[in-house]
């Protein structure tokens, strides 16, 4: 059956016809292609028609109600704010310390730790993988002590944080919870997110250590412990960022990052867990891209699909498991090396795509992000940039202030459609899980990013200052340098450390937790142990590795 | 016939952001080149050792974590103790511009950095590669 507006003598037909054709006999339109940055097609016009298919009160509805396409809360930001969280962490957990103090100072809400790659990947700074990476991306987190450095002076109590780290992020939420609790603040009453999520990490930004499935097992034991103890934790935020910046669309972000929350949700529902136990605590992390109404539109299909899903798929009853609230960060690979005062701009955009899309929180990348880890003053016009869209633009007098926009709807509307497709693709190979383990996921990515650079390489993208626009004469800026330093300090603390602590604890909680990897018991139970007896976070991984081996992945180009 | 060049693409360090090594690892073969991917998480020595017995012409590194200075200086001894002096080792990544003198010190001369044309690194491959007799 031919759709509405492929049918003769629409109105829109008709303006093609009387009023576009003329037109185009005079003046052509540019070459193109009219394409959003992941290669969608875009029509010359929205109209009405576009959106008859859509059932406004049934699948759009309005703020604060199912499916939430228009936002989760009915006032918008004009009850609150998103959370300015400026995602940090450099060097030692001291210099790291120093940045917080400086970015709660200028009036940033909530902390984000940046870690380094060794603690990402569940290594002490002495194993030989390590070389020239300590402190390097991040901050070196190794054990309880520096932990307790990282959050000197700051109350763990009045401050959420939260924390990028997958593989070891049990470690490391154990040590969280041993300085809150160091501090006198209560479990019950703390908040903050640990990324947590290992699904992205073998599709896309590959910080994994464990094979799939023991890995899923730390998720499950998370989301089990926390329901418990720690509930107003946020236990995993599950992230599409990654796999955008890995080079996927706007639509395979999307379908991949959802159909990797549904991936967790099973689990969690097959580990005995009730569904409105947990899935209230699950959030999720999302990447601005340069196109702006393709990422609004992105947004506003998100929490539909996830509201639905969660209804639909797995019965949950609590509306809180059918809220989708989500992180954004501007996306790092937009952001160019060359002229890169541009890159203000670029993120401005970014951040205000994410804002009308409706974001709970926001990360604005600096700069000189292209070159180098962010400096004080770039980090500072990177939050800036949020203040004054949030205060100066006037775009948060009105809640989803692009609902009704034919082209917005029409586009939501799409996204939707497209992860649908998607997800009975990877239904059909029997889940995420196994999707992955047969690399299709992967090929995917691979596919797109090199599409989108032959894009570029034609010139069919533009990108300003890359491959058009180019200023001969740039003069360098100054940036952040980062020397070894961190790693002496770290090296030599950790050395200290094997010496201070009492060793034979270590050994007995180490014994413990490999037992308990072994059994079915709750691993967060006995990492708490370790990080109180100051084990380090490559000790405990080690621990872990022995029992479940590491994952090693067959590699796709 | 002129035999292809072979060219290793290597992820040395903890770092998994594969995107570039393996985008720059399709335009090379699609330019005609035997590319061997390594994968992630390569030692100096398991890069070296890859080129060895890969035969390669070229290797290319691809880092973005700021472990350059670390990484480089001792593939470069490793690849000199073997006699593989021949073997063009050409960088990708974030590499800042104070670090570009101490690279081309140690015989590194391709260095590129994000923005670079696909274009531009295959045109350097093919001028310096070593010659295959």
């Amino acid at each position: 059956m031919k759709s509405v507006a492929d049918r003769a003598g629409t109105r829109k037909n008709r303006w093609e016809r009387e009023v576009v054709e003329p037109a185009l006999r005079k003046s052509p339109e540019r070459k193109g292609p009219f394409t959003t940055i992941s290669g969608r097609p875009i029509e010359r016009l929205y109209t009405a028609e576009d959106v008859e298919g859509i059932n406004f009160s049934r699948d759009v509805n309005e703020p604060g109600e199912f499916p939430y396409v228009r936002g989760i809360h009915p006032t918008g930001y004009r009850g609150k704010l998103w959370t300015m969280r400026q995602f940090a962490g450099f060097g030692t957990p001291e210099e790291t310390n120093q940045r917080y103090q400086d970015l709660i100072a200028a009036g940033g809400t909530g902390l984000s730790v940046a870690f380094d790659l060794p603690t990402l990947m569940g290594r002490d700074p002495d194993h030989e993988l390590c070389l020239g990476e300590v402190g390097k991306c991040g901050v070196s987190v190794m054990s309880l002590a520096d932990m307790e450095r990282l959050f000197a002076g700051i109350s763990l109590a009045e401050i959420t944080t939260s924390m990028t780290i997958n593989s070891p992020a049990p470690m490391i939420f154990a040590m969280y919870l041993v300085v809150a609790e160091q501090q006198g603040a209560d479990w019950k009453a703390i908040s903050g997110t640990i990324q947590n999520d290992i699904l992205k990490e073998f599709i896309a930004q590959k910080e994994y250590i464990f094979p799939p499935r023991p890995s899923m097992r730390l998720i499950t034991d998370i989301f089990a412990f926390c329901a418990k103890e720690v509930p107003k934790w946020n236990t995993i935020s599950v992230s599409g960022y990654h796999i955008r910046e890995a080079g996927s669309t706007s639509l395979q972000e999307l379908a991949f990052t959802l159909r990797d929350g549904l991936e967790y949700v099973q689990y969690g529902v097959d580990a005995g867990l009730d569904v409105d136990d947990f899935v209230p605590r699950m959030s999720f992390f999302f990447n601005s891209h340069s196109d702006f109404f393709e990422e609004i539109a992105k947004y506003r299909a998100a929490r539909r699909l996830w509201a639905e899903a969660m209804k639909n798929r797995f019965g949950a009853k609590n509306p809180r498991s059918w809220q989708l609230r989500f992180h954004t960060q501007t996306a790092g690979v937009s952001l160019t090396a060359q002229q890169p005062y541009n890159n203000v701009v670029r993120t401005a955009l970014q951040a205000l795509a994410a804002v009308l899309g409706g974001t709970n929180s926001l990360h604005t990348n600096s700069l000189d992000e292209a070159l180098a880890l962010p400096t004080r003053e770039t980090a500072t016009i990177a939050l800036r940039t949020q203040q004054i869209i949030a205060h100066e633009s006037g775009v948060t007098n009105v809640v989803d202030p692009l609902g009704g926009s034919y082209f917005i709807e029409k586009l939501t509307q799409d996204m939707i459609d497209g992860t649908l497709k998607y997800w009975e693709i990877i239904d059909g190979m029997g889940g995420m899980v196994e999707a992955i383990e047969r690399g299709y996921p992967q090929k995917e990515v691979a596919e797109s990013s090199y599409l989108f650079q032959q894009a570029v390489e034609r010139k069919e993208k533009v990108i300003v200052g890359v491959n058009d626009f180019i200023q001969a004469d740039e003069k360098p800026i100054e940036f952040l340098y980062i020397d070894d330093t961190a790693s002496e300090v770290q090296l030599k603390r950790l050395a200290e450390l094997k010496q201070s602590r009492d060793n034979d604890r270590v050994r007995r909680t180490l014994a413990a937790l490999a037992d308990v990897a072994r059994g079915s018991g709750n691993t967060m139970v006995p990492l708490l142990e370790c990080v109180r007896a100051y084990a380090t976070v490559g000790e405990m991984c080690d621990a872990l590795r022995e029992v479940w081996g590491e994952y090693e992945e067959v590699p796709v180009i | 016939m002129s035999q292809k060049i072979r060219v290793v693409i290597a992820k040395p360090g903890l770092d998994g952001h594969d995107r570039g090594a393996k985008v720059i690892a399709r335009a090379l073969r699609d330019a005609g080149m035997e590319v061997i991917y390594t994968g992630l998480r390569q030692t100096p020595e398991m890069i070296v050792s890859a080129a060895l017995q890969e035969d390669a012409d070229v290797i290319g590194l691809s880092i973005l974590s700021g472990a350059h200075m670390h990484i480089c200086p001792r593939v470069m001894q490793l690849l000199k103790e073997k006699g593989l002096d021949d073997v063009q080792v050409v960088i990708g990544g974030i590499i800042p511009d104070v670090d570009l003198p101490k690279l081309n010190a140690i015989g590194i001369r391709g260095i590129f950095i994000p923005g670079t044309p696909m274009q531009q690194i295959v045109d350097y491959i093919t001028a310096n590669a070593r010659a295959r007799v």
